[in-house]
């Protein structure tokens, strides 16, 4: 809604003498695999350019020779030349797009595939900084920048300054003095064009950034439309778009600016140095120090020197282009993923079982520095087979806690043991098969209700234990009544199921791989009063074997629990069963009933 | 280009297959074209501008060779002579068309990115505008992730067709006609020979804008999905990782990533096929043309100087066809996205504005305005009857509690009253008004509606409450902030109001956001207010304070409450109980309770999960 501020943790390019060769060098390991193809391709547009050197010739020859001479085996045999030529220059141009055409497609898809992979391995606390629209153009357009650097500035550089040499050593090898002259203007060209490259790739950052806003808020407009229909904001919502496209058509305009000078620049700059070697070449010829016929060879030679030389000015610029859209790609790939501790051999201490938290303490890795921490010293133990209540005011750091234990977040101080082991030991992904959980928010993902439900369990889970995991949730009659039962698609890209509905499925895939640890956040809370209390029967029967640890907001759920711990101030401020809390505590009995004022 | 553009044909009959699901929305005949024409019709002057800058530009570059010929012929016998006039002239000349061309250049440059900047706004804007009017039904299906591939992977193709095209096109066009001009007109025949060979190259580039057509509508649909897929893991990456999904969605993300990279290689060998069999040809004509001039000079019937110029003219007259074909290619590739924009735009909104509003009768007594459903009936469009037939009157200043089993039509209910959709028959008024006759702003003043899903757009928290109403003071925003109790854990971010929701210390937890958006509504200060479930995510004391909000900041408003927690329900003045559509219990709680009906039910089942 509110696109002033661009959501971009690192949006400015920090380092001012970031080099764009020292960026695109970056991309060799992902060029590696292919390189011999792509190099092939290179050699083979540098034979074929040379190749549309030699057809002229050989007109110029059939002219002179042949059909000058009235020869007609002459002519046939330099028609033959010709269509031979001819046939080999369009094989060898098709031959080198045929060699790039899969490898760059792969590269692209390759940096795209590393990029999804690295995104989901980041810490939590990463995608909480970054938002997705950003992350998502670093995806799309970034990368197909890249292909298009691959495929074309990048061969074409090199073919045009092979080009551009060979026709300056032809250049003065015709004639070294007027040579000269024609090499006059290359040293302001190239302080020119290293201006425009810092300049260019300034613009050109910011270009990519907003586009990464205008996503952002593409996004944000289809996740809140309910919002924005709710309150008829459909319009400033577009306003909003709107200022945003226009910021990035200001930039884009800006881009344009730059291109154009500095392609005026090259195209005036060689003219100028090609006319004042046709006004001194036609001098030197009028003082008979020069022949006609050198004067021409030279003056053509230069003269199709003009495009390899135009092109340099939108062939630098698409690899600036590039080149930034490079560093936006590794700003990603250089945050760090999270270290796994793997240590195998795990450290099975003779401790006590359940869950114990032991002065855990917690701040965001990003929260100011005078910012008290979230948790601070919290010391509990769900014994096992116990299921424990949570409770708290909001933003006390319920979700916050029950986040430690599958380590979505790391805790910053103390530690936390399960069954008398160290979670920070522990390697992660055998930590979340033993701890399962059901967030505040039921997200379901783009596939069948099945297969959202059994991601809770191992691969050999089935029919028989969605079934009990549906039956638990209370799920199983809704689902039952869906098109095509449990293998109904749902999710984004599905079935939009109530609020309810995605709960009860959230809550089936938290308890349908029987974990050993459980972890509930408020898992009630979009479910009317009959469906609750036949899921709470349900749900005992789950806990009794499990340890368990449930965030609750009323006493519904907290009847759910053995004991209640209730959290206050980053610590556990009591703990207990519902009753004695309730005459110990009267924060909770604030919590619990919302009456008891004076605590206010 | 006379072609029409590839149009997605008409969903015809029963589709075994939905439209959402291919990414296939059906566009109407020839709405791709007029897309294209629409956009650039407002700029059809610059546009004529920028290719006559382009011509004389050109024709600047071309006296290169000329001024040549000239400084040879007359500069040089002229300077012998001592008359360094012709010299002078030349070196002007040169000077005046380097200086030409490169100003052209820039002024080309500039004003065709400005023609394609302003082209692609409007398409943005379009595209924007239009997503944001169509329904909320629309948006579940279509997914966050085709829109925005709609509107910035699409976007883009059609910024390569602008950008490169214009220039590539009008080259090519000039380059083919002056040059065949000049053929037919140094010989006839070797004229003929290279008009012939436009036939052979005329169908090749039919079958390639065919074939390659069809590989873009693939691959904008194979990046769709990527999007989506991207997209739909970054949002929930909690559960992916919870779950561990990691490596699940790899290898489904290898698929889709697979789909795209194919489609974008098959695009690159249809280049290929197409530069191969265009060369092939050119390079056919050019011997055949040879060997026709070089017999015609044999018989004495062509003279060979005629010959040389035209065998020079022979090779420039085949030079752009590459440069068509990537015209070509960047042109099918937008024909492909803007089809699939065209798609997106042929949609219906569900609930058209009106053109000619009616307003609202001035408050008179209470804030609340009466709610009338007349005889509504509503259906989704895929079938299937929610609301059978429907009469509901609610008076101003009314609290209804709406009561009843998931699907039993609480929700089509409050959505009808929202005009989140419009009803199939009958009407909705509001003070005797038709939703449908008011605009969306009084529409808006009138009718709130907070729903379970309280998202967060990027911005600040003060931001975010001022969606309620865009014009409130700070001071208006923290009120609203503290009639409901959120003010305090608002005061203590960061930056208080001023914390961005994604930045430094900004999170913000599942009740807390509940809250900002009751604020917003608070703000909003609706006539009628539609409370969907909104406060599930809430604690018992965060659910007081909305009550009491309810009861002093917006006393006397007409509210629709769809809530689980009787205790919501309990200070209701109207309990509406609803199963399969109908109505089948109305009354004061009081008297229902009393009543053995559904209501007691449920009444005593929450009063049985208070206990404790």
């Amino acid at each position: 809604m509110m696109p002033e501020m661009p959501v971009n943790p690192a949006s400015a390019p920090k380092s001012p003498e970031r080099s764009a060769v020292r960026v695109l060098l970056r991309l060799w390991p992902y060029v590696r695999p292919v390189r011999g193809r792509w190099l092939g391709a290179a050699v083979v547009a540098v034979v074929a350019s040379c190749l549309s050197l030699v057809i002229p010739l050989v007109l110029k020859w059939m002219v002179d020779g042949p059909v000058a001479e009235r020869d007609p085996g002459g002519v046939w045999r330099g028609a033959l030349y010709l269509l031979l030529l001819g046939v080999a220059e369009a094989l060898l141009f098709g031959f080198r797009r045929w060699l790039v055409a899969r490898p760059l497609s792969a590269v692209e898809a390759g940096m795209r595939a590393d990029l999804y992979r690295r995104l989901q391995r980041l810490p939590i606390a990463f995608h909480d900084r970054w938002a997705s629209g950003q992350l998502l153009s670093r995806g799309t357009t970034d990368l197909m920048l890249v292909r298009m650097f691959l495929a074309f500035p990048l061969t074409f550089l090199l073919v045009n300054g092979v080009t551009i040499l060979a026709g300056y050593v032809l250049l003065i090898a015709q004639d070294w003095s007027l040579g000269l002259v024609l090499l006059t203007p290359v040293l302001p060209l190239v302080i020119v064009c290293s201006m425009f490259e810092t300049r260019y790739g300034t613009v050109a950052r910011r270009a990519q950034d907003q586009v990464g806003d205008l996503t952002t808020v593409v996004e944000e407009s289809v996740l809140g439309i309910r919002i924005v229909k709710g309150f008829g904001r459909h319009r400033s919502q577009a306003e909003s778009f709107r200022a945003l496209s226009e910021r990035l058509r200001g930039t884009e305009l800006v881009k344009a600016r730059l291109l154009a000078m500095i392609w005026a620049v090259i195209t005036v700059v060689p003219e100028l140095a090609i006319g004042a070697a046709l006004v001194l070449g036609t001098v030197q010829v009028a003082d008979g120090d020069l022949s006609a016929g050198t004067l021409v060879a030279f003056l053509s030679t230069a003269l199709a020197l003009r495009w390899p030389v135009e092109s340099i000015g939108f062939l630098l610029a698409m690899s600036q282009e590039a080149a930034t859209a490079t560093e936006r790609y590794f700003e990603v790939m250089d945050a760090e993923e999270e270290p796994d501790t793997a240590s195998p051999t795990a450290s099975t201490e003779d401790g006590p079982g359940g869950v114990r938290f032991e002065g855990v303490t917690f701040r965001y890795p990003d929260a100011p520095d005078d910012a008290p921490p979230v948790l601070d010293g919290v010391d509990l133990h769900i014994r096992p087979g116990e299921t424990l209540a949570l409770v708290g005011g909001t933003g006390s750091g319920k979700t916050t806690l029950t986040a430690l234990v599958p380590r979505l977040h790391e805790a910053t101080g103390g530690r936390i043991l399960l069954d008398g082991e160290d979670i920070a030991l522990m390697e992660r992904a055998r930590l979340r098969t033993l701890v399962s959980m059901a967030f505040e928010e039921p997200t379901l993902f783009s596939a069948s209700v099945g297969e959202n439900v059994l991601m809770g369990a191992g691969e050999t889970a089935a029919e028989p234990e969605l079934e009990r995991a549906l039956g638990v949730a209370q799920a199983d009659g809704f689902v039952g009544r869906l098109p095509e039962g449990s293998a109904t698609q749902v999710g984004e890209q599905g079935l939009s199921l109530s609020g309810g509905q995605r709960q009860r499925l959230a809550l089936a895939r938290a308890v349908v791989g029987r974990p050993r640890f459980l972890i509930l956040d408020d898992p009630l809370s979009a479910l009317d009063v009959h469906t609750e209390a036949r899921v709470e029967a349900a749900l005992r029967e789950v806990l009794r074997e499990t340890t368990a640890l449930v965030v609750a907001h009323r006493p519904s759920t907290v009847m759910l629990a053995d004991r209640v711990a209730l959290l206050s101030r980053g610590r556990i401020a009591a703990v207990g069963t519902h009753q004695e809390l309730l005459r110990s505590s009267q924060e909770y009995a604030w919590l619990m009933s919302g009456e008891n004022q004076e605590k206010r | 280009m006379t072609e029409t553009l590839p149009e997605q044909k008409p969903a015809d009959g029963a589709p075994p297959s939905d439209p959402f699901d291919q990414d296939d929305l059906p566009a109407p005949h020839g709405a791709t074209g007029a897309l294209l024409r629409s956009l650039l019709s407002a700029h059809r002057t610059r546009v004529a501008c920028a290719a006559l800058v382009l011509l004389v530009k050109e024709a600047a570059v071309q006296a290169g060779p000329l001024l040549v010929a000239y400084a040879i012929d007359r500069g040089v016998p002229a300077f012998r002579a001592g008359d360094h006039g012709p010299v002078v002239a030349v070196a002007l000349g040169y000077l005046l068309c380097a200086a030409l061309s490169g100003l052209l250049q820039y002024v080309f440059v500039r004003g065709a990115a400005r023609v394609n900047q302003d082209v692609l706004l409007d398409l943005r804007g379009r595209i924007f505008r239009h997503a944001q009017v169509l329904s909320v039904d629309f948006h579940e299906r279509y997914t966050s992730g085709r829109l925005i591939s709609r509107a910035t992977t699409d976007v883009e193709s059609l910024r390569e067709l602008l950008s490169e095209g214009l220039q590539e096109l009008v080259g090519v066009v000039l380059s083919f006609l002056s040059i065949s001009l000049v053929l037919l007109w140094l010989d006839l025949g070797v004229g003929a020979v290279a008009v012939v060979s436009f036939a052979p190259l005329y169908l090749l580039i039919r079958s390639y804008r065919r074939r390659v057509g069809e590989v873009y509508t693939h691959r904008s649909t194979a990046i769709a999905g990527v999007i989506v897929k991207f997209a739909e893991t970054m949002n929930g990456i909690r559960p992916v990782r919870a779950f561990r999904r990691e490596e699940a969605n790899d290898a489904e993300f290898a698929v889709l990533n697979r789909r795209h990279e194919h489609s974008n290689g098959d695009a690159l060998l249809e280049m290929a096929r197409y530069v191969v069999g265009s060369r092939l040809v050119a390079n056919t004509a050019v011997a055949g043309m040879c060997l026709w001039g070089a017999y015609r000079v044999a018989d004495g019937s062509l003279e060979l100087g005629v010959l040389a110029a035209a065998v020079l003219y022979m090779r420039r007259l085949y030079d752009p066809i590459d440069r068509l074909g990537m015209f070509l290619n960047s042109y099918e590739s937008a024909a492909a996205s803007l089809a699939k924009i065209a798609g997106l735009l042929a949609q219906e909104p569900g609930v058209p504005e009106t053109t000619t509003p009616l307003s609202l009768p001035r408050r008179t007594g209470t804030p609340g305005r009466q709610v009338v459903f007349d005889g509504v009936r509503f259906a989704y469009r895929t079938g299937g009857e929610v609301l059978p037939r429907f009469d509901l009157t609610i008076p101003a200043g009314q609290t209804v509690a709406v009561v009843g089993a998931t699907g039993a039509g609480k929700s089509t209910l409050a959505k009808l009253l929202a005009r989140f959709y419009d009803p199939t028959e009958g009407r909705v008024l509001l003070d005797g008004v038709d939703l449908r006759d008011l605009t969306t702003p009084d529409l808006r003043r009138g009718v709130v509606m907070v729903t379970q899903e309280a998202f967060l757009f990027s911005g600040t928290v003060a931001e975010n409450i001022a969606i309620g109403r865009p014009d409130a003071t700070r001071d208006e925003i923290e009120a609203a902030a503290k009639a409901i109790g959120a003010h305090d854990f608002i005061a203590n971010l960061p930056d208080g109001y001023d914390t961005d929701v994604r930045k430094r210390g900004g999170r913000i937890s599942a009740g807390q956001r509940q809250l900002v958006a009751f604020a917003r509504a608070l703000l909003a200060d609706p006539a009628v207010l539609i409370l969907d479930e909104a406060t599930s995510s809430l604690d018992v004391p965060g659910e007081r304070a909305v009550q009491q909000a309810m009861d002093t900041v917006l006393a006397g408003r007409t509210a629709v409450v769809i809530a689980h927690r009787l205790s919501t329900v309990e200070v209701a003045d109207r309990v509406l109980v609803m199963d399969s559509g109908r109505i089948v219990e109305d009354g004061t709680p009081q008297t229902l309770v009393t009543a053995d009906g559904h209501y007691a039910g449920l009444h005593q089942a929450w009063r049985d999960s208070l206990v404790g």
